[in-house]
């Protein structure tokens, strides 16, 4: 054995226990605030898995969602937490008296995750240790799906109902969202000078890494959820900056934008259920063009939709005015 | 034992550690911590087992399950932490109670 395969295995084995920990101190810590923190350290580490796992597209995503939006999202719940429940004396005296629970209700869970634990580890290690999967069939349809990186290839041409569909989903979990009449505004804090400033270097740097992992996702890990998730980042940080947009963007160019991506795929789709027979069944020819072209929209609506997800209000319309 | 099968192990016990925290941690925003980890956890049974292909090039069929995973969790999360924002305007609290108990 090599003494670099030593070093990595040392490495996997020290991963599992830190994620494991946080895990574990995410749910048993106190503060509220310190689990979430805990919580975005445990999804960078989450990255450095896939990389190990030899899946940089997932860690790609998994660094700008997993360790950066996620972790925005719950500190802005937090912050809005705190802002609407100035804690009732009442309230902390009936949570002090549920603190202490019986004995048996301690026990039962942590003997039934015991099981858990146990079942899935069984059922998992009596798997055969070599299974193909779908490699086979993704390697010999590689050369008609228009691009060279085989994640792109699944999600948007060999699967690209799971992505028309997974647009949907964000774009409901938004519409949800709005529906519940969004929430409040973050609680208002001084114009930081340096937030200020940061943000005028990093966003223009961020929209340029979003274009670049839209482009390179044909041939290496990138594409359109990675690019969306860092614009979806930009607009974030925007909002934290406390950038206004103008009422009329708000209103119809937003939403046009926040519709794009499912409508170009609905589009594209019927286009070429008529001509081709099959809902998005590709042309050879034109595949690498009509994927780009998808997932440009794509790009766009996930950042949009990210963003107004963390902003949570609904952008006002007229009658509120 | 082998590399992923260790990853899809600390998949299914990370499962289980937020399984446990979705079911005795009270506060509602806990509970959403909770369900992010159970979600990694799946995640990474789904890939560790995608890597147990003979070639060189590891199963891209779980990796696109997962990004679009990892996509619909994030969103999911900031509904549900909508909706617990709601239900705190609405009740001044941020733990599910059971309903009053009806006296016999």
């Amino acid at each position: 054995m090599e003494a670099i395969d030593i070093a990595l295995g040392l490495f996997d084995l020290l991963l599992v226990f830190l994620l494991l920990w946080l895990a574990w101190l995410v749910m048993s810590s106190e503060d509220l605030f310190k689990a979430i923190v805990l919580f975005v350290a445990f999804g960078l580490l989450m990255a450095l898995v896939w990389v190990r796992l030899e899946a940089p597209d997932i860690a790609l995503a998994e660094a700008a969602i997993g360790a950066g939006l996620t972790g925005a999202l719950l500190m802005a719940a937090l912050d809005r937490l705190n802002a609407v429940k100035p804690m009732p004396a009442a309230a902390v005296v009936t949570s002090a008296k549920r603190e202490q629970p019986s004995l048996p209700s301690k026990v039962l869970p942590l003997v039934a995750l015991v099981l858990i634990v146990l079942g899935l580890g069984y059922a998992l290690l009596s798997l055969p240790d070599v299974a193909d999967g779908l490699v086979p069939n993704v390697k010999e349809q590689m050369a008609q799906s228009g691009v060279k990186n085989p994640v792109t290839a699944v999600l948007l041409n060999f699967r690209g109902y799971d992505t028309l569909l997974e647009m949907v989903v964000l774009l409901l979990a938004l519409l949800s969202v709005w529906s519940l009449g969004g929430v409040r505004k973050l609680s208002p804090r001084n114009t930081n000078p340096v937030l200020a400033s940061l943000c005028r270097v990093l966003v223009p740097v961020l929209i340029l890494v979003s274009c670049y992992l839209l482009w390179v996702g044909a041939d290496a890990p990138g594409g359109a959820f990675q690019a969306g998730s860092v614009l979806g980042a930009a607009g974030v940080l925007l909002l934290l900056s406390g950038w206004h947009v103008e009422q009329k963007i708000l209103l119809w160019p937003l939403r046009f934008i926040l519709v794009l991506g499912s409508g170009v795929f609905i589009i594209i789709a019927a286009v070429l259920f008529f001509t081709q027979g099959g809902l998005l069944t590709y042309p050879v020819a034109q595949a690498g063009w009509l994927i780009l072209l998808l997932e440009s929209a794509a790009t766009l609506s996930i950042g949009a939709t990210l963003a107004a997800l963390f902003f949570g209000g609904i952008p006002k319309s007229r009658v509120d005015q | 034992m082998n590399i992923p099968m260790i990853y899809a192990l600390l998949g299914i016990t990370l499962f289980s550690v937020g399984l446990y925290g979705l079911i005795v941690r009270e506060h509602l925003l806990r509970k959403i911590l909770a369900l992010n980890i159970m979600g990694s956890g799946i995640f990474l049974v789904l890939v560790a087992l995608g890597k147990r292909s003979v070639g060189d090039l590891p199963d891209p069929v779980p990796h696109a399950m997962v990004i679009t995973g990892i996509v619909v969790a994030v969103s999911a999360t900031a509904l549900a932490l909508t909706l617990m924002l709601k239900l705190v305007e609405v009740s001044g609290s941020a733990v599910l109670h059971d309903a009053p108990k009806e006296r016999s």
